[in-house]
């Protein structure tokens, strides 16, 4: 991934240079735009949406023992992802940023705890019910998708964002326009994750052409190095990676599933799993989801609006 | 308990494919590994100094290369050289360069317990240093390689591992689908490790039954 990283970035000096080149040469009044191209096609540095969170220091969830844990320890532990673009990022320089990171820090200050104040925890995606279970994390917030059967491990609050299964494929690409032209395509996604298993079971692509690797930066990689023909998640993950390169990358834009985002909470905490709802849909309502996804995901050019709480 | 058991009895084909694929990984390289190891080995002990130095000079490069690192090279590096590996093949590529250093040690550590002065008669009757080496210091040395010999294969296969995060699906890569089945990680994890214990009988058994055949009466 670093390797890559270098490589895009030489890539975008490069590019920036030579539009730089041309304005110099050419028209003289291009030199405004060159500086603008220059940085528009990978930006790996963290940008917030804008949106500002300020804590609560009147919340108080009655019975909620995560509540009382993260009272008297005045911070809040939240399980994160750190590798999607736009979603949950962390850049070099260590900082956050992304549509979920946001989402956690939001109900970090609802919980009366100060976003500058939580404690971020990257935790893959096969150890979440673990770490929740276990108490290392408060909540879980990351590409996190309520199903039956994680919960009777944990409990979920929202969903906060609808996402499909969709397909990243090269710029350039123009054979691959759904899930039904993969056939003999080499299709990746991350180890064991339900995308590819949906790949696997409904015989998208042949048994040999699924490719698995640990992150999605990975199959990013191996898709910009034509290794892979096509990455395969969640529309908003992939989305991320779109607006990141939007030079060689687009998402085909046809999503054929629906997975909803939850935050996970620890699985008897019903008090702070009502209370976490309570506030979702406060921010549904007051505009604050809509500048959180417009400044974040919203940058790939798709619109989306707030879903609507599943209390259960 | 029950629950322990149906996570191994619910997933039959996941662990049989999983820990299938390690197997085969684990033969292939195995092979690779002792074959291209012996020859390090003997270029290390041979009496051309080109030889030993590129013997050296592989050995102190990939022993001291962390093998993940091996295989991200094969995989993210490789193929911008326009170089195209199947997974599995660049998996058994990673596996043999690394574990043939480990193997040309081992060979040349047996080599150097046998006493000098069997190669010094062996040239004396004019055998030339392949002789020498294939009929009178190896079968010697090989007493001595035995043990170390089945470490270094022991540690092969649980490093077949690694392979689980470029796109191999092996042994190491039956967490994460159990995660997404949403089947409990600790039983998950305690099955791939009795998984691993029975892979290795056989390599103990093994390593046993030459100690007793190389054994002879001093």
């Amino acid at each position: 991934m670093g390797m890559k990283r270098v490589a895009v970035f030489a890539t975008a000096a490069t590019f920036a240079f030579t539009l730089a080149a041309c304005g110099k040469e050419g028209t003289p009044t291009a030199s405004g735009d060159s500086t603008a191209s220059g940085a528009a096609p990978v930006s790996d540095t963290c940008q917030s949406s804008g949106a500002t969170f300020t804590a609560d220091s009147a919340a108080a969830v009655a019975g909620s023992a995560t509540f009382d844990k993260i009272k008297s320890a005045g911070k809040v532990v939240v399980g994160v992802k750190f590798d999607q673009p736009n979603l949950g990022y962390k850049d070099t320089s260590g900082k956050r940023c992304g549509f979920d990171i946001e989402v956690a820090q939001y109900i970090a200050s609802k919980l009366g705890v100060d976003p500058a104040k939580i404690e971020y925890k990257e935790i893959p995606s096969a150890n979440r019910e673990t770490a929740i279970k276990g108490g290392e994390i408060d909540y879980y917030v990351g590409t996190y998708s309520i199903t039956d059967k994680r919960k009777a491990d944990v409990a979920f609050a929202g969903p906060y964002f609808v996402a499909g299964q969709d397909l990243l494929v090269r710029k350039d690409e123009s054979a691959i326009t759904g899930k039904e032209t993969l056939k003999g395509k080499k299709v990746c996604s991350a180890t064991g994750s339900t995308p590819i298993q949906r790949v696997r079971d409904e015989k998208l692509t042949e048994p040999e052409n699924i490719v698995e690797f640990k992150t999605y930066s990975e199959c990013v990689s191996q898709l910009l190095d034509k290794k892979v023909d096509a990455v395969t998640t969640d529309d908003a993950i992939l989305k991320g990676y779109a607006a990141q390169n939007s030079t060689d990358l687009k998402v085909v834009g046809k999503p054929f599933s629906t997975e909803k985002y939850g935050i996970g909470l620890p699985h008897d905490d019903k008090a702070l799993r009502d209370y976490v709802n309570n506030q979702l849909e406060a921010a549904f309502k007051d505009g604050t989801w809509q500048k959180i996804y417009d400044g974040t995901l919203g940058k790939s050019g798709s619109p989306a609006t707030p879903p609507a709480v599943e209390r259960y | 308990m029950t629950e322990f058991l149906h996570v191994l009895t619910d997933h039959w084909s996941l662990f049989g494919k999983g820990f299938g694929n390690t197997v085969k990984l684990f033969l292939i390289a195995a092979v690779g590994s002792l074959l291209l190891g012996v020859l390090l080995g003997a270029f290390r002990v041979s009496p051309i100094p080109a030889l030993r130095w590129f013997g050296a000079t592989y050995v102190n490069i990939v022993r001291n290369t962390p093998l993940t690192l091996v295989f991200a090279f094969l995989v993210f590096a490789v193929p911008k050289l326009d170089v195209d590996f199947e997974y599995f093949t660049a998996a058994f590529v990673a596996l043999t360069v690394y574990t043939a250093a480990f193997i040309c040690e081992v060979v040349r550590a047996g080599v150097n317990t046998v006493p000098p002065g069997q190669a010094e008669a062996a040239r004396a009757l004019g055998l030339t240093f392949a002789q020498v080496l294939t009929q009178v210091v190896l079968p010697q040395a090989l007493r001595s390689m035995v043990p170390p010999l089945m470490s270094v294969l022991i540690a092969m296969l649980k490093n077949t591992t690694v392979a689980a995060g470029f796109s191999v699906l092996e042994a190491g890569a039956i967490p994460a689908y159990m995660a997404e089945f949403g089947e409990p990680q600790f039983y998950v994890l305690l099955w791939i490790a009795i998984g691993f214990l029975v892979l290795i009988t056989p390599l103990v058994l093994l390593q046993r039954f030459l100690e007793r055949k190389l054994a002879v009466a001093r």
